[in-house]
């Protein structure tokens, strides 16, 4: 029935869409957004972290003792443990503009935390005196105001010691905006401001056959300091943003905002075409239609624009998704968990203008199909 | 909606027959009593049938006349089993509306009633052919089947092959003649008629009337017909005539009423 009144059809689905897209994009950056913050630990890919006691998240750094590294080690289960420098440092580029770059000093020795994937260059160089690798962002941040792109064997400065760039890596993107820079974990000591603990993580790998959380409850209760392993530190850093920072609130507020849209635009819609169609739905009711067939109408036609506004919203918010996803700006996570949450949120909003009319077509008495 | 009508209540119009003594009497209606409530809480009476007596006969159009607000509609209402009512027998075609549950008046309503309205009250989205086979989809016929019969149907009422046509663009004569169309498509025993001429001009209305005595009026079956227009009159069988909620006279021939 609601299908032949097109004005008030499309309207329906619009509101649903509408509400549709607005939850879907909104909750896919915040996603995005927190998924961002963990950036470092994706990186590095550490199966435990070794943290101070204080430590809840993995952009919170309170240095460690450098003789931590040792104690670490030493206990049982414990193949290799080795420092990590993680720090936000002012890199100067050459027409003299600051550029804030997260800078990452891995262990001579092993490189242990190295990024992912070289797109350029080799991460071994970074034995080599005054040497960086930068991601690929990094290159685009970096050369802000250049005539070409920075390079191989291009400097720059940070704190006012040289960098030279011998390797360009893909690293995930941090939430901060600022570009991954990797050098070694002494030279990292040389650039950083100099502070009387310079050790910001000890990352552990444990015995091979040895459980992580095991051996992270055995490295807490040897060394007193307090330990993550590769998921939790993950979760404890995206829960502490989650409580900590206003980031959920507004985005909680654009998203009730979409749910309140959804359910004012077609509740509203729905109650009003109802209203209009009392006289047929009474003549329905009077010809001998139950009230069952006339809820099962009501709730079929509300769930079937319900559908489609979910399916074009959700298809427009993927759109907007697969456009921004080359940019990488702004963050967007859609996981499946999330089509769900909306789809239940859709159907609610349905449900709700469904019941609204329901109440009315229970309550309507076949009888007033002959008053004039 | 063919798909939510279908699977309910068993196939078309197969009643039972009356099996006392009244068999050729199609309504019966004994001291029919029906108040409203009324003023703001509801707490004032308006008695708007005093212990009516009416009797429609098998194969008969039953005219029902009298003054405006004399309770016509809600005599007509209660015996179509859209509207409850305090005290009395009704009994239409066997069914006794006055011992039955409000899901079995549903049914029988589905199955037994055809309703003609002054305003048609045809669904404006659906087709003319939509229209006319609601009534056999709520009785649980397939959707294919109900459209073919109800485009028999508009062919019988003179509207061959405008069911595709949405109802709003036929004129009020027209409209009228798919709701009668509708009335019947699924053959019930009584045809209940409210004022099915007043929003017509005398010639559609006299067009409307044919059909209906036509169309409707059929042994074992029975038409009832409230109305206000005087030149109605001479398609009736029988008229009663009503006045303050209480039958005043009936007519065996139409043509002693005044204003014949
Ligand atoms: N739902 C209702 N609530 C309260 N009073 C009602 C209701 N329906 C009808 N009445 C009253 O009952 C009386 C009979 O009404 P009814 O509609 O049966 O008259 P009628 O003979 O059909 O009149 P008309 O010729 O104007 O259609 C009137 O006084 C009317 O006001
Ligand atoms: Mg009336």
């Amino acid at each position: 029935m609601l299908f032949g009144d097109r004005p008030k059809y499309i309207m329906l689905i619009c509101g649903l869409t509408f509400a549709a897209l607005l939850m879907t994009q909104q909750t896919s950056v915040f996603c995005g957004l927190m998924i961002w913050t963990t950036s470092t630990i994706r990186n590095v890919r550490a199966k435990i972290w070794v943290v101070d006691p204080k430590v809840e998240q993995v952009n919170e750094v309170r240095p460690l003792r450098d003789t931590d590294v040792n104690r670490v080690r030493s206990v049982h289960g414990v193949a290799w443990a080795l420092p990590l420098y993680s720090g936000m440092v002012q890199a100067k580029q050459i027409d003299g503009t600051f550029q804030n770059v997260m800078l990452m000093g891995l262990d001579s020795a092993t490189l242990a935390g190295r990024p992912a994937r070289m797109l350029r260059g080799s991460i071994e160089d970074l034995r080599l005196p005054n040497t960086v690798v930068i991601d690929a962002y990094g290159v685009e941040k970096l050369s802000k105001g250049h005539a070409r792109m920075l390079d191989i064997g291009d400097v720059f400065e940070i704190n006012d010691k040289e960098a030279r760039i011998v390797g360009i890596c893909l690293a995930e993107r941090a939430f901060t905006g600022a570009p991954y820079v990797y050098t070694t974990y002494d030279k990292a000591l040389t650039y950083a401001p100099r502070q009387r603990k310079m050790l910001s993580f000890v990352i552990v790998e444990p015995i091979p056959g040895a459980d992580p959380a095991a051996v992270a409850r055995q490295i807490s209760a040897d060394t007193g300091l307090r330990t993550f392993t590769e998921d939790e530190f993950f979760w404890s850093t995206i829960w502490w943003y989650v409580y900590n920072t206003g980031i959920p609130i507004s985005f909680g507020t654009t998203i009730a905002l979409g749910f309140i849209v959804g359910v004012g635009v077609s509740g509203q819609t729905f109650y009003t075409f109802i209203l209009e169609n009392l006289r047929h739905l009474g003549a329905l009711k009077a010809m001998g239609a139950s009230n069952w067939t006339l809820i099962q109408m009501v709730v079929l036609q509300a769930f079937t624009v319900g559908l489609l506004g979910y399916g074009i919203g959700v298809g427009l918010a993927a759109l907007f998704g697969y456009m921004v996803l080359d940019k990488g700006q702004p963050p967007f996570y859609m996981p499946m968990q999330l089509l769900v949450f909306t789809l239940v949120v859709i159907v609610l909003i349905c449900a709700i203008s469904a019941l609204l009319a329901i109440r009315k077509v229970m309550k309507l008495d076949a009888a007033v199909v002959f008053r004039g | 909606m063919a798909s939510l009508f279908s699977g309910k209540s068993p196939g078309p119009a197969t009643d039972t027959p009356l099996k006392d003594a009244d068999s050729h009497l199609a309504v019966r209606v004994r001291a029919l009593t029906k108040t409203f409530s009324i003023g703001r809480r509801g707490v004032d009476k308006l008695l708007a049938l005093k212990a009516v007596d009416v009797d429609a006969r098998s194969g008969e159009m039953l005219m029902i006349v009298g003054p405006s607000g004399c309770g016509k509609t809600t005599l007509l209402s209660i015996v179509a089993g859209t509207l409850s009512f305090d005290s009395g027998e009704i009994n239409v075609f066997g069914h006794k509306l006055h011992q039955m549950s409000s899901s079995a008046v549903t049914a029988f309503r589905a199955r037994s009633i055809g309703f003609i309205f002054q305003s048609f009250n045809l669904i404006p989205t659906l087709t003319c052919a939509e229209n006319v086979s609601v009534p056999l989809l709520i009785n649980g016929l397939g959707r294919q089947e109900a459209e073919k019969k109800a485009e028999e149907m508009l062919e019988r009422v003179g509207l061959g092959g405008r069911g595709g046509e949405r109802p709003n663009f036929l004129s009020g004569g027209q409209q009228q003649r798919v709701a009668i169309a509708r009335a019947l498509v699924h053959e019930p025993r009584l045809v209940i008629c409210d004022e099915p001429t007043s929003a017509l001009d005398s010639q559609t209305g006299a067009t409307v009337m044919e059909l209906l005595r036509t169309a409707a009026r059929k042994p074992g079956r029975a038409v009832l017909i409230v109305t206000h227009d005087n030149r109605a009159y001479k398609y009736a069988d029988r008229i009663v005539e009503m006045e303050d909620g209480k039958v005043q006279r009936v007519y065996e021939d139409a043509r002693d009423i005044a204003g014949y």
